[in-house]
């Protein structure tokens, strides 16, 4: 397994850093706003590798509002995974602090974010995400907001149950019968100590997020057009499904490379600690 | 039994829980029903009538104390938007979720704990790596885009390869429009209208199985009396069934309480894009309503399923694991 771990790897870092390449040069390339509507006949639904009729030439084609498929789904590329590493990293820095907070300091303070974090748990996050989303408003910093509210859960139980460990060894007993303060003790000694399972979990989430922030784009209740987001250019796709399929299939695809590049690098990292 | 009774009243206090934070949720959020069932040329004095007769004016721990006190009671409350009792709105759309993911848990179980094991056990190494690079893409498909990916196959992608008709499914909706037929021809119209939303469902649902069960299986393989086994020359089918499957059972049914979120969230697409009136569709038709009384009862719904199926999921390991079951009887609980 090692040499195939040794280079899934680099693939899935080196596949991640060309859609962020991609994300930021190619729309800044493009000279013009790729969510800009222009001459929309001579120009909706043009198939992929075509000539529209203004004799501008697609890669994947154009959309029903005659916007090339290609520039916008980079322009997208920001937002996806904007919202998606925001949102898994601030879910995991939350986590990391509640799972520490409550192995740290026990008792009712434990009680209370183990309580809060299996009753998250119990409802789904896309049904918690839908419920707030719709109700706060969507929007962009909602989506974020929410995503790090419900994204939590995984990475507090792991911090949680790592701190707990290593409060008991020598070395921590060691640095408090010396006196060093507390706070020091967990942030210096114990937290460096548990953190290799919450990267993994973050990396996870940031695979989980960007499907959720897609998924919520998708039913509208997500990143709202005309800004693009692959959830939302899928969903825009729909009623031309049978006509001019690749409106709705090409965002797909970007979707599915970068949350498989995220999973590998998830596995990739488990089976190293393993 | 005293373990059971503590662990049913873990179960009911967290199902409280989660009622009360979806209460707060919903209640907390700007916006107001009542101007949502209003003409929009209502005066602010109907919108506060609208509001009195609903219940909405009450101060929130009254309205709060009033849910709880109908659960109880094991009604859901009125639907603001329709002035049905949830009850029967709910009962109506339980059945086809429920179908969908019934059908679609067993197929992935089936399918992926299949593909793990023959991965885990008898697959070369080439191949052990190919499935495994399709089982982790088939994890990170987003189901809403399977769904129309599957649709476009079915439809214009049949019709173009020219495949015979009856590989043309319909691809939305539970039956044909012009009213199901009666009898088997009923049976047979709804598993062909079955067939993409199960597939949807079950395509990632099977990868993360398979996933799952290669995993547990190749470590269980590992185990030294496994090894043991080999040296008393033991036929390997009787091996692996009796002595490596048997040791990765208890995790794999964990994991079936672990599913359940992700197969309800996948229904809420796949209910949405194929149009099956289920609890997918309700809940998204009640959010954008605002209505209240009905988000209330299918998220306590949702919640009271994935609570249930972790409590089973726990017992069922509990005595698929000798070792517990024996400490556990020895202590006189289950």
């Amino acid at each position: 397994m090692t040499r195939a771990t040794d280079r899934r790897m680099p693939i899935s870092v080196g596949v991640l850093a060309l859609m962020a390449l991609g994300a930021l040069v190619i729309p800044w390339f493009a000279g013009h706003d790729p969510n800009g509507i222009e001459d929309v006949l001579a120009r909706r639904l043009v198939p992929p590798f075509s000539v529209d009729g203004r004799g501008s030439w697609h890669l994947l084609g154009t959309d029903a509002f005659g916007r090339d498929v290609h520039l916008r789904l980079w322009l997208a590329a920001r937002v996806s995974l904007g919202v998606g590493v925001t949102g898994a990293l601030l879910a995991g820095l939350l986590g990391i602090g509640l799972g520490a907070l409550a192995a740290w300091r026990e008792g009712i303070t434990e009680r209370v974010i183990v309580g809060a974090s299996d009753a998250l748990l119990a409802i789904p996050r896309l049904v918690l995400l839908l419920v707030a989303a719709a109700l706060w408003g969507p929007g962009l910093p909602v989506v974020i907001v929410v995503l790090a509210l419900t994204g939590w859960m995984a990475v507090m139980r792991l911090v949680r149950v790592d701190v707990a460990r290593l409060r008991r060894q020598g070395f921590v007993e060691a640095g408090q019968a010396l006196g060093v303060p507390s706070t020091r003790v967990l942030w210096r000694h114990v937290l460096p100590n548990a953190m290799g399972s919450a990267v993994v979990a973050i990396t996870l989430g940031v695979a989980n997020a960007m499907l959720l922030e897609s998924g919520l784009s998708f039913l509208g209740l997500g990143i709202q057009p005309p800004a693009a987001s692959w959830g939302n250019m899928i969903a825009s796709g729909r009623d031309w499904l049978l006509v001019a399929p690749w409106i709705a299939l090409a965002p797909g695809v970007f979707l599915l490379v970068t949350v498989m590049a995220c999973t590998v690098i998830g596995d990739a990292l488990t089976d190293e600690r393993r | 039994m005293r373990r059971l009774s503590i662990r049913l009243l873990d179960a009911i206090v967290l199902l409280w829980l989660v009622v009360t934070l979806t209460f707060v949720l919903l209640h907390g959020a700007p916006g107001d029903p009542a101007s949502l069932l209003v003409a929009p040329s209502a005066t602010a004095a109907e919108i506060a009538q609208t509001r009195a007769r609903l219940g909405l004016d009450a101060p929130l721990p009254v309205q709060y104390a009033r849910w709880i006190g109908t659960v109880l009671q094991g009604e859901l409350g009125v639907s603001l938007a329709t002035s049905r009792s949830v009850r029967t709105v709910v009962d109506e759309a339980i059945p086809v979720s429920v179908g969908l993911g019934a059908v679609s848990l067993c197929l992935s179980l089936l399918v992926g704990g299949a593909l793990g094991a023959w991965q885990a056990l008898r697959a070369s190494r080439s191949r052990d790596l190919m499935l495994t690079l399709v089982n982790t893409a088939a994890v990170a498909t987003p189901s809403f885009w399977l769904a129309l990916s599957l649709v476009v196959v079915s439809t214009s992608g049949a019709a173009l390869l020219g495949l015979p008709a009856w590989l043309r499914l319909p691809a939305f909706g539970m039956s044909t429009p012009a009213g199901a037929p009666a009898g088997w021809d009923g049976i047979t119209d709804l598993a062909r209208h079955a067939v993409l939303p199960v597939l949807v469902l079950t395509i990632p649902g099977a990868a993360g199985v398979a996933r799952f069960a290669r995993q547990a299986i190749s470590e269980a393989r590992r185990a030294p009396h496994v090894a043991a086994a080999t040296a008393r020359g033991l036929p390997r089918g009787r091996i692996e069934l009796r002595y490596i499957l048997r040791l990765a059972l208890p995790p794999l049914v964990v994991l079936v309480g672990l599913m359940l979120p992700g197969i309800i969230a996948g229904s809420v697409f796949v209910e949405q894009v194929f149009a099956w009136p289920g609890m997918g569709r309700l809940l998204l038709s009640a959010i954008a309503a605002r209505d209240y009384p009905v988000v209330l009862a299918v998220t306590l719904l949702y919640g009271a399923a994935v609570i249930l199926c972790n409590l089973a999921a726990d017992l069922l390991t509990i005595w698929l694991d000798p070792v517990q079951r024996h400490r556990h009887a020895a202590a006189g609980t289950p």
